[in-house]
């Protein structure tokens, strides 16, 4: 698990935790706090994109049929995508449920 | 081989910064700052030395110039006391954690309040676990040689942490000592050129100093830890080849008739040169009395504590700040834990001398070692006590 959050043993830090690869935040998978995740019902998405151009860290991505597919590693619950979607078509729903 | 002539040691203190050739001096120049860095804005001003001097507009800022300067690769040094030093804490401790080799002259005051501009040990004391490494001066010689010294650890690849020599304030820092500078070829041959592992440059771009969410930090405090921890040999192996290229030798922890010892004097500075002293008048008495100079604070030399101290049969430690957490002074609660730690167990007794400029003699020294003896005779509880205190 360590290493697929992008974690690494102390050893193999650089020199003062430095960051030796610009652009690299995308490596570090950081949404495990949240406490729920937004639940997309496809029947009801129009393919409109507002998820993926409001969400704040990088959740969805787009698929080629269209629609948007979610990556939870990234996700915060924040809940934006919920509240922005114009057709009700995400819900948020919470962890361990 | 160099010159030796009569120097105030704060003057001494910049001769030897501009020997090694910095290229960056960020510093606060108002009490409680020295004439280190007045001097060194001096010689740059004068075209003695090619650095860039900052003048900025306190010691958290002079700090914060030499992360930025040691960052981009810079060769750097400030220099600071006591209130100022406290103001500049905040940016030492990032300084460490970010591995910069930059090097300061703290000269050690007491901390306000009352006002004091005098020395103690009260400032070493607020920083000493700021992860920088620290090596303590007792003469004018010993601070150009630890600050020379200073560079070549710092900067070694296998240490890259910041350095700080201490010496104690005006009874050091403002008096006028004989002192031989090497010349600036010597120390050439002694240290190399700063090759930073990593720094800023647009070419090549990283991010220094990021953020360490709650799955970084852990792990970075642990590689800070061991750096620190592994700095010693590097210490020892540069006072070594000190002593190839300038004759003199320093050890982390320096002894003084400690061989057959049975009384042993622990203390930091220049405070160990009277009770050297002293201990000649009370061998002279046939008393076994022996002191062990603390030459590195950080990392504590915990080996070499031990094998100085492990026939003692009485242990008094000196410290010249108070601990304020009412059983045992600062210096004194770490040399306990060693000792425990060893399975050692001489009688410890913490005297708490010299604040704020108050003189220690030869004759506090001697009065010292008889009130220690009668309390191990009487087996008193351990503790502390402030001498020379008027009732």
């Amino acid at each position: 698990m360590a290493k697929e959050l992008g974690l690494h043993s102390w050893r193999e830090l650089a020199l003062g935790a430095a960051i030796l690869t610009p652009g690299s935040a995308s490596e570090l998978k950081t949404g495990d706090w949240r406490s729920s995740r937004p639940v997309v019902d496809y029947e009801k998405c129009v393919k409109c994109g507002r998820c993926y151009i409001l969400c704040p860290d990088m959740v969805y991505s787009p698929r080629e049929d269209g629609y948007y597919e979610l990556n939870y590693y990234y996700c915060k619950g924040c809940g934006i995508c919920a509240q922005e979607c114009p057709k009700d078509a995400i819900e948020m729903v919470e962890e361990g449920e | 081989m160099g010159r030796r002539v009569g120097m105030e040691v704060s003057i001494a203190a910049a001769e030897a910064v501009a020997l090694v050739d910095v290229d960056v001096v960020a510093a606060y120049p108002i009490t409680p700052q020295t004439h280190i860095v007045e001097h060194l804005s001096e010689l740059v001003a004068n075209g003695h030395l090619d650095a860039e001097f900052v003048p900025v507009e306190s010691e958290h800022s002079a700090m914060s110039v030499c992360v930025g300067a040691a960052a981009a690769g810079a060769r750097t040094f400030t220099s600071t006391s006591a209130q100022g030093y406290a103001l500049m804490v905040e940016i030492c401790y990032i300084a460490s954690s970010m591995r910069l080799p930059i090097v300061m002259a703290v000269v050690n005051r007491a901390l306000s309040a009352p006002i004091s501009i005098w020395n103690d040990h009260a400032d070493m004391m607020l920083a000493r676990d700021t992860g920088w490494i620290q090596t303590v001066a007792e003469n004018g010689q010993e601070v150009v040689d630890l600050l020379i010294h200073a560079y070549r650890v710092a900067e070694d690849h296998r240490v890259l942490l910041p350095v700080i020599v201490n010496f104690d304030g005006f009874i050091l820092s403002h008096v006028i000592e004989p002192i031989e500078l090497p010349s600036k070829e010597e120390v050439q041959k002694y240290l190399p050129p700063y090759k930073p592992l990593l720094r800023l440059d647009p070419k090549n771009p990283v991010t220094m100093g990021p953020v360490g969410v709650p799955e970084i930090y852990t792990e970075a405090k642990k590689a800070q830890d061991e750096a620190l921890k592994n700095s010693k040999k590097v210490i020892i192996e540069a006072w070594d080849e000190f002593t190839k290229h300038f004759g003199r030798t320093y050890r982390p922890v320096e002894t003084y008739k400690c061989e057959d010892a049975e009384i042993i004097l622990v203390m930091m500075g220049s405070i160990a040169e009277t009770a050297m002293r002293a201990v000649d008048s009370m061998r002279a008495r046939g008393k076994k009395v022996g002191i062990a100079r603390i030459r590195l604070f950080r990392p504590f030399p915990v080996e070499e504590l031990v094998s100085v101290l492990k026939n003692a049969r009485i242990v008094a430690v000196l410290d010249r700040a108070l601990g304020f957490n009412g059983h045992v002074g600062p210096l004194c609660a770490e040399v306990k834990s060693v000792l425990f730690d060893h399975g050692l167990t001489p009688y410890v007794w913490n005297y708490i001398a010299g604040l704020g400029g108050r003189d220690v003699t030869v004759e506090n020294f001697t009065e010292m070692v008889d009130m220690v003896e009668a309390k191990a005779a009487k087996k008193e509880p351990m503790g502390y006590e402030i001498i020379n205190v008027r009732e």
